[in-house]
């Protein structure tokens, strides 16, 4: 049971929360000229990196807002929680390299 | 007479209060401080159960968690019926019932022991190899043997009528046990400004000093602990909490305890729960929960008097009772001894010791030398006589490797009642590993030792359980333990005590031989050497598995089933690995461990679900025309959580009756349904609209207000995940209905996209579900009923059109009426605030008597919707249907721009011709209904396996058509519409079908345009 912290609400029990994958991912504006394997990619593929992962969540039991968090995948520590728009507190280095 | 193995003083037990017990039907006596395995051996009961596999007569083999032998059913046939017990953990109440578990008819005469006699049939991979074929002696032979084979207590047959309840704590220090680590660090942690929560699994605190007592800090163990009992529980920052096991760690430092509140008394007060659940997020976790002592594995090990020394020590010290009156003991460590010493201390004679080290040292080994008993260093205990109980032993001397008796070497007979046997301990390191941390192997203490933590879970072991193993070194552990978790927390203790002392041991040796050899070798003649007790598993098995290519220890365990009984391998994991490393000749760290699984021990239903049954589990939700629904016999359909009507019958009247009414009333005059349950969502904003055109497949922002449009929602990857209705209400608001069980999910995935994908767009969603009550009137004569009780909105079929929508007054009723139709027929879906809602369907059914009204439930609405070709998502879709797969090409809007799920329709495996589409299905023989579910073939075979291309999703007889009436979908179905296809049936019949369009009824639609 994970401690996470809601960037609007503060620290709350992951059973308040629902799992969103993998952050940072627009969705393509341009999508009439990707290929299917383009279009299959965005659909379909994330990645399941070992380490640090920028990821989504969203505080359904409480305020309903999403946010994101970098987790340490090995551990499932939570690094950091910062609201959507923000940038995550770690380098792309980072991400996928353990601290 | 009356136990007649307790001794005349000594022990915790409380002579002064004698308990009555009965054992399978027989009453015996006790005392309070017993558990019920204490007191069972007090009263010369050896043989409790029969084991698993073989049913081999089994007795008492430890005093704690770690039993696997001596299980029962207590309080049987009544509602505190508490299945597979552990004796050992079951503390003893005035009139508690216990019943021997796995044995039919009785305990000394088992007919499940024939299993016994064919063991040479039970080996490894038993249940792989011997059942698999042929395919149908499985179910009238194999399925039900193991059936009636397996398996240990029984099932209650009455619903537990206690009470059990969860609760959250929080701490900056939670301390796992408390025999001398945990009470070391307690005590320096509650003189810290830390929230502290102490728990232990039995009654009173002090772990193994309640066995072995000691000298600690000067005086007394029994002293030293009642003094740090005085000032944890003075101490306000403290929570102690004793007869609390934890039993689960989960990530960052949440931790599951399990608390036995009242089950050791024999009266308790009706407000109190049986147990408790409790859920500690700590900061900081200190392990200390100790260890295990390991059996030896040698022959015929399982015998009913056979047990650890330590558990022998402890019924001695403890409870006050001799588990037997002449002892034969195998060790292979100093510390057994002072176990030895115990049962010389309690007048048990001890007329041997067989010590596997070549030269036995260590203290204790001297102390037992200094009274006289011959100690035989290099023997071992090769075989075992008695099988309902031990009568004696036969000993030998074993050649230089162990591995053998001595060459020439003739076993010697030895009488006795009892055999302990100690193979050294091996510390609990199961709270380390839940919480993700590692595990290194000593050399030195030959097991497993936590070595890197988790930083998800700040944790530190001590004692014991972090292999330090004599007394000074645990206090001490612990102490330090307390020390580097406070100065974590940046909490330091105030006025620290010092660390508690302890005389040290001395150093002394211990001999591992994971395999004592018998008078035979291994597999050969009738003696088994046990690994597992519970399951039966013995060291030929998993020799034999890994000589069969089981080289993994997991593939091992699955395989021989070692480790998977109730106590989890508590005793026979580190044997099983030791073992497997012999038999592969790699080092224990090479074959590593299997998963330590929570929950630690096994923990009762009642307190992992606490408050959580019944309709606190899973409440129902009702509309607020419920009352009435109750009131005229609605026999219901659950959806989500809802409770819909799913047909009213009226007296005597069968299902089948009752729809064909229904729907009969519906097409000829005017039926009834509560569509309050429909998920209602209020979409408003000023890019309302833009928004929409984003969600749905088609144009909503172009919708006129007063206008009603059907509208269907994707997810990403093009297929359905919705459909429904939306109205628009102004320009800036719409009123947008989802189908019941999709409420949330709808909202959750609008929420997300506006969140996440459009924070721009100034939308805001409400869910107003429950805000509005819903009252459908269908048929020809709803327009009538409605304008008797609605005056000021012109209903005429000119003024007031198919698809649009009106505010007026219904009943006296501010409403909105919505012009749409799930039936086919001219219908009004009305909407009132929720608590006019019984009102208005109260009004309806008066004044429509004298039109016929009818209410309808959920099957005649699948009923009527089926006959018009309407899908229901979830039934004809199923996550893999997109829009095209169902004929529905017209609501795909090819002008406006994007929407969720359109570049994924236009993927070149969404024009497959042989995807499955949406066909209407007629059988040749109108009176046959297909089973909903039912596989399609278009080639059909004698016999399976035949080409399944497709499967029916909704089938009904339709007394509109006189006929039955199917949906389905099958491969590339659109394009070969009245094709003939095939149901092969299971009792081998066919049924022959021919696809169709999927509109049964009123094609052009007259009916609910009129
Ligand atoms: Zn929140």
């Amino acid at each position: 049971m994970l401690l996470i912290d809601c960037p609007h609400c503060g620290p709350r029990n992951e059973s308040e929360f629902h799992y969103g994958d993998q952050a940072h991912i627009a969705r393509p504006e341009n999508s009439e000229s990707m290929s299917d394997q383009e279009w299959a990619e965005y659909v379909y593929l994330r990645e399941n990196p070992k380490g640090l992962f920028r990821e989504r969540w969203v505080h359904s039991a409480g305020c309903g807002r999403w946010f994101n968090a970098v987790r340490d995948t090995v551990s499932s520590r939570i690094v950091a929680t910062y609201k959507q728009g923000e940038e995550a507190p770690i380098s792309a280095e980072e991400e996928g390299g353990l601290l | 007479m009356a136990q007649k193995y307790r001794l005349p003083e000594g022990g915790r037990v409380d002579r002064s209060q004698p308990l009555r017990f009965t054992f399978d039907g027989k009453s015996y006596e006790g005392f309070a401080g017993d558990t019920l395995a204490s007191a069972m051996m007090a009263n010369g009961l050896r043989l409790v159960g029969r084991s698993f596999k073989y049913h081999r007569p089994r007795g008492i083999i430890t005093s704690g968690v770690d039993e696997p032998n001596a299980l029962v059913d207590l309080y049987s046939g009544t509602s505190k019926h508490e299945a597979d017990a552990r004796t050992t953990m079951a503390e003893l109440v005035d009139g508690m019932d216990a019943k021997s578990i796995n044995n039919y008819p009785l305990l000394k005469y088992d007919v499940g022991a024939v299993n016994s006699i064919f063991s040479k049939f039970f080996v490894s991979g038993f249940y792989y190899k011997t059942f698999m074929w042929p395919k149908a002696a499985w179910l009238k032979l194999y399925e039900p043997f193991i059936r009636k084979a397996a398996g240990l207590g029984t099932a209650p047959t009455v619903p537990d009528t206690d009470h059990y309840e969860k609760h959250y704590g929080y701490c900056d220090v939670l301390i796992i046990g408390a025999g001398p680590a945990g009470l070391a660090a307690a005590r320096q942690a509650a003189r810290s400004n830390a929230r502290v929560w102490v728990v232990d699994d039995q009654p009173e605190l002090g772990g193994h000093l309640l066995t072995r007592s000691a000298t600690i800090d000067g005086k007394d163990s029994d002293a030293w602990i009642a003094e740090v009992r005085a000032e944890l529980e003075a101490a306000p920052n403290v929570t102690l909490k004793t007869r609390a096991q934890a039993i689960s760690y989960f990530d960052m430092n949440y931790v599951a305890i399990w608390e036995k509140v009242t089950n050791h008394m024999a009266n308790p007060p009706a407000n109190m729960p049986r147990e408790r659940l409790y859920r500690v997020r700590a900061g900081q976790v200190i392990i200390a929960s100790g260890s295990h002592e390991r059996p030896l594995v040698f022959a015929d090990n399982d015998r009913p008097g056979v047990m650890l020394a330590g558990a022998a020590e402890t019924y001695v010290k403890r409870y006050g009772v001799k588990p037997g009156k002449r002892a034969v003991a195998m060790v292979n460590n100093d510390y057994a001894y002072g176990s030895i010493l115990a049962l010389l201390d309690a007048g048990i004679e001890v007329p041997l010791v067989c010590d596997l080290r070549q030269e036995p040292d260590g203290a204790l080994t001297q102390a037992v030398k200094d009274r006289g008993v011959p100690i035989r260093a290099g023997h071992a205990i090769v075989a075992i006589k008695g099988k309902n109980s031990v009568r004696g032993v036969k000993v030998a001397a074993l050649s230089e490797d162990g591995k053998a008796l001595a060459e020439g070497e003739k076993p010697a007979s030895q009488a006795c009642d009892l055999v302990v046997h100690s193979a050294g301990w091996t510390p609990a390191v199961h709270a380390h590993c839940m919480a993700r941390g590692k595990l290194a192997w000593s050399d030195d203490m030959s097991c497993f030792l936590p070595s890197e933590g988790s930083d998800a879970n700040p944790n530190v072991s001590a004692g014991n359980c972090a292999g330090q193993m004599d007394l000074a070194s645990v206090l001490t552990s612990g102490h330090e333990a307390a020390g580097q978790v406070l100065e974590a927390l940046g909490m330091p203790a105030n006025n620290a005590p010092a660390a508690p002392t302890a005389d040290p041991e001395a150093a002394s040796s211990t001999r591992i031989l994971w395999i004592v050899p018998g008078e035979k070798e291994l597999g050969y003649g009738s003696a088994k050497h046990f690994i597992d007790f519970q399951n039966d598993s013995t060291a030929f098995d998993v020799q034999l598995a890994v000589r069969e290519g089981m080289h993994s220890i997991e593939h091992v365990k699955r395989y021989t089933t070692t480790g998977m009984a109730t106590d989890q391998g508590k005793l026979a994991n580190l044997n099983a690995i030791g073992i497997v490393s012999e038999a592969l000749d790699v080092a224990p760290e090479k074959v590593g461990t299997t998963t330590y699984r929570l929950p630690y021990t096994p923990t009762t239903f009642g307190v992992i679900a606490g408050r959580d049954i019944d309709e606190l589990l899973d409440p129902a939700r009702t509309t607020a025309m419920h009352p009435w629904h109750e009131d005229n016999g609605a026999v219901y359909e659950d959806v989500g959580q809802w409770k819909r009507p799913w047909y009213f019958p009226k007296k005597g009247e069968s299902m089948h009756k009752a729809v064909l009414r229904e729907c009969a009333a519906v097409r000829e005059d005017v039926g009834i349904l509560d569509a309050s349950t429909l998920g209602k969502i209020v979409v408003k904003g000023p890019d309302a609209g833009a928004f929409l055109d984003l969600v749905y497949t088609n144009k909503f922002s172009s919708l006129k207000p007063g206008k009603c449009r059907y509208g269907l929602m994707l997810n990403e990857d093009g297929m359905i995940l919705d459909d429904g209705v939306t109205s628009r209400i102004s320009d800036d608001e719409f009123y947008m209905t989802t189908t019941t069980g999709n409420a949330a999910p709808v909202l959750d995935h609008l929420e997300e996209y506006l969140q996440t994908e459009w924070p721009h767009m100034q939308v805001y969603l409400t869910s107003v579900t429950e805000q509005w009550a819903t009252a459908t009137i269908a048929g020809p004569k709803a327009r009538d009923l409605l304008a008797e009780i609605c005056s000021d909105v012109d209903l005429s079929a000119e003024a007031f059109e198919f698809m649009s929508w009106r505010e007026g007054t219904v009943a006296d009723c501010p409403a909105r009426i919505f012009r749409i139709s799930f039936t086919g027929d001219v219908s009004y879906e009305i909407n009132v605030p929720s608590d006019y809602g019984l009102h208005l369907w109260n009004t309806l059914m008066q004044v429509g008597r004298k039109y016929g009204i009818t209410p309808y439930g959920t099957e005649t609405m699948h009923v009527l919707r089926a006959e018009k070709g309407f899908i229901i998502v979830g039934q004809e879709t199923d996550g893999s249907v997109m829009p095209f797969d169902l004929d529905m090409n017209w609501i795909v809007s090819k002008k406006k721009g994007d929407f969720i799920g359109r570049r994924s329709l236009y993927r070149s495996d969404m024009s497959k011709p042989d995807r499955k589409q949406l066909v209407g299905i007629k059988t040749v023989d109108p009176s046959v209904v297909l089973e909903e579910g039912a596989q399609l073939v278009r080639e059909l075979k004698a016999q399976p396996p035949m080409d399944m291309v497709g499967h029916v999703t909704s089938s009904y007889m339709s007394p509109a058509c006189g006929r039955s009436i199917a949906l389905g979908i099958v491969k590339g179905g659109l394009a070969a519409k009245g094709e003939t296809l095939y149901s092969p049936q299971p009792d081998g019949k066919v049924i022959e079908v021919v696809t169709c369009s999927p509109v049964f009824f009123d094609p052009e639609g007259s009916r609910q345009n009129g």
